[in-house]
C-alpha cells in the first residue's frame, strides 16, 4: 500500500488488514459502497484495494456534488450568468464542469463575469461591494455545505442585501442511498457512511438502512486506518448476520449531528418534490430549494431559466459509473476522449469523482493504454 | 470539496454574526462561527472549517490528525488555497494576502 510510511500507525494498519483477510469468508463476494467522494479519493490515493482480499469489492457511491449535478442545471446557471447585470460566483470545483456550451471557465474566457469564491459568505460580500450588479451564487453540495449557504442567506436577509441570490443545487444524501437500494441492478451488502456530512446530520438518519433494509453502515473517517477499521466493522456485522449503524469517526462526528446547522437549513430551505441526479434520474425529495420567505434571494424565482433537460454525451457512461454498475475504466471514453485535462463528464473533473481518482492513481500508475485495470 | 480544514481560534467577535479569527497552518482568516453557536467556542479552541464556516469543535489531537490526513491525501495545498481565498472578493487581488488580525 502506498503512503504507509507517512502514516504513524503502519503496524496497526497491517494488523487491521490481516484481521480483514481472516474475517472475510472466501466463499462470499462482498460489495461495500463508500457513499462519499472524499472516501473514493482516499481509497485510490492510498491504494487500499491492494491490501484487501479480492472478494471485497469497493463500489463508489454518488457522494460527489459536482458529479451528480445534471448538465441542464449547469446550463441554467450559465444562462443567468450571460445577463450583463450578473456576477456568477461558484466554488472552484464547479469551474471546469462542462455545460452544453462550455464550462464556467470557458464562459469566463469568452467575457462572462464568472468568479471563484471559497465561501458563500464571500459571494455575499461581493454583492455588498458591487451594489450596481447582481451577484448570483451557484450553490452545490450535500448537508456539509448547505448550512453555510443557509446562514449566508439569513445574513443577506437580515442586512437587506437585495442584489444577491442563490441558485440552489443542494442535495441530500439519504434519498440517494434509498435510490441505490431501490435500484434493481444494484446489489450492495453494506455501506461506508460519509464523514463530514454526518458531522451535520449525525448518525440517526441512517438507522432505517440497518433496520428496514438489513444493511450495515459504518460512518468513517478518511485516513487509511479509518477506512480499514470501518471495513472490518462492516465485516464483523455481516459475519454475525447483524445490521446496525456504527460510528467509527467519533472524534469528529457526534451521534446527534449539529443542531444549529440543521436548524439553519430548516429555516431557509425546503425539500423539492423531486430533483434530477446525473445518471440516477429523478429522485423524490432529494434536493433543497429556498423557502417562500426567501423568494427574493432565490435565483430560480428572480431569473427566468430555461430548465431544460440535457442528456449527457451519448458515448459517456457517467450514469452507470455513478451508480457503481460500471467501473470507470469500462466506460468507452475513459482515458481517450475523457481525461482530467479534457473532461467530458463531471466524474473526470472533481478529485472526488471516481473517474478522476481512478485515472490519477490507477491508470497513470499502470502506465499502459486504456483497459489496463 | 467535502474535506474540512482544522484551525485554531485566536479571537471571537460578534458583529452581529459570530466571527472567529482562526489560524490555519500560519494563515489567519476570519470564519463564521454561527454553526457552532451552541458549542460556545473561545480562543484556543480548535474547529473544523468548511467553505468559510466552522462546522464543529474538535480536540487539538483530532485537529492535528485532520491536518496530517489532508497532507497524506495530497489535499493540503488545495486546503491552504481555500483558506487563503477566504475574504478575497475582488478580481486580481493576490491570493495569500495575510490578515494580521
Amino acid at each position: 500500500m502506498q503512503f504507509v510510511d507517512e502514516y504513524r500507525d503502519a503496524k496497526v494498519i497491517t494488523r487491521t488488514a490481516e484481521e480483514i483477510r481472516r474475517l472475510a469468508d472466501p466463499h462470499r463476494h462482498y460489495r461495500l459502497m463508500e457513499v462519499c467522494g472524499g472516501h473514493t479519493h482516499a481509497i485510490y490515493r492510498f491504494g487500499l484495494k491492494d491490501v484487501l482480499p479480492p472478494n471485497i469489492e469497493l463500489v463508489h457511491g454518488p457522494g460527489c456534488p459536482v458529479c451528480v449535478l445534471p448538465m441542464g442545471r449547469i446550463d441554467d446557471g450559465l444562462t443567468m450568468a450571460e445577463n450583463p447585470e450578473v456576477i456568477f460566483t461558484a466554488f472552484g470545483d464547479m469551474m471546469r464542469v462542462p455545460g452544453t456550451k462550455g464550462s464556467p471557465l470557458e464562459y469566463k474566457a469568452r467575457g462572462t463575469d464568472v468568479r471563484i469564491v471559497y465561501s458563500p459568505a464571500d459571494a455575499l460580500k461581493l454583492a455588498q461591494k458591487n451594489p450596481d450588479r447582481h451577484v448570483m451564487f451557484f450553490a452545490i453540495g450535500f448537508e456539509t455545505t448547505a448550512p453555510s449557504t443557509a446562514l449566508t442567506l439569513k445574513a443577506a436577509k437580515a442586512m437587506g442585501v437585495r442584489n444577491f441570490s442563490v441558485f440552489s443545487n443542494h442535495v441530500t444524501i439519504i434519498p440517494a442511498i434509498r435510490a441505490i437500494l431501490d435500484s434493481p441492478d444494484m446489489r450492495i451488502d453494506a455501506f461506508i457512511g460519509p464523514g463530514h456530512v454526518s458531522t451535520v446530520i449525525g448518525c440517526r438518519p441512517y438507522e432505517w438502512i440497518a433496520r428496514n433494509e438489513g444493511k450495515p453502515i459504518v460512518v468513517s473517517g478518511f485516513e487509511p486506518l479509518d477506512l480499514l477499521q470501518s471495513i472490518l466493522m462492516l465485516l464483523r456485522q455481516l459475519g454475525q448476520g447483524e445490521a446496525k449503524v456504527e460510528n467509527q469517526y467519533q472524534r469528529v462526528v457526534p451521534w446527534e449531528g449539529n443542531r444549529a446547522a440543521l436548524r439553519a437549513m430548516a429555516e431557509v430551505f425546503e425539500l423539492r418534490p423531486y430533483f434530477e441526479w446525473r445518471g440516477m434520474g429523478f429522485i423524490s425529495q432529494s434536493a433543497l430549494r429556498l423557502r417562500e420567505s426567501y423568494a427574493e434571494w432565490d435565483a430560480e424565482r428572480r431569473f427566468s431559466i430555461p430548465g431544460v433537460r440535457v442528456t449527457d454525451p451519448k458515448a459517456a457512461q457517467c450514469g452507470e459509473v455513478l451508480k457503481g454498475v460500471l467501473k470507470p475504466v469500462q466506460c468507452k471514453l475513459f482515458g481517450k476522449e475523457c481525461t482530467p485535462e479534457r473532461p467530458v463528464g463531471a466524474l473526470m473533473v472533481s478529485s472526488e469523482g471516481s473517474c478522476a481518482a481512478y485515472y490519477n492513481y490507477e491508470h497513470r500508475k499502470s502506465g499502459v493504454g486504456v483497459g489496463a485495470a | 470539496m467535502c474535506l474540512a480544514i482544522p484551525g485554531k481560534i485566536l479571537e471571537v467577535t460578534s458583529t452581529p454574526e459570530s466571527i472567529g479569527l482562526v489560524d490555519v497552518a500560519g494563515v489567519r482568516r476570519r470564519v463564521n462561527l454561527g454553526l457552532i453557536e451552541e458549542e460556545k467556542a473561545v480562543p484556543g479552541d480548535w474547529v473544523l472549517i468548511h467553505v468559510g464556516f466552522a462546522l464543529s469543535k474538535i480536540s487539538a489531537q483530532a485537529a492535528e490528525e485532520q491536518m496530517r490526513m489532508l497532507r497524506v491525501l495530497g489535499e493540503d495545498a488545495a486546503a491552504m488555497q481555500e483558506v487563503e481565498g477566504y475574504g478575497v472578493t475582488e478580481e486580481g487581488q493576490p491570493p495569500g494576502q495575510r490578515e494580521t488580525g
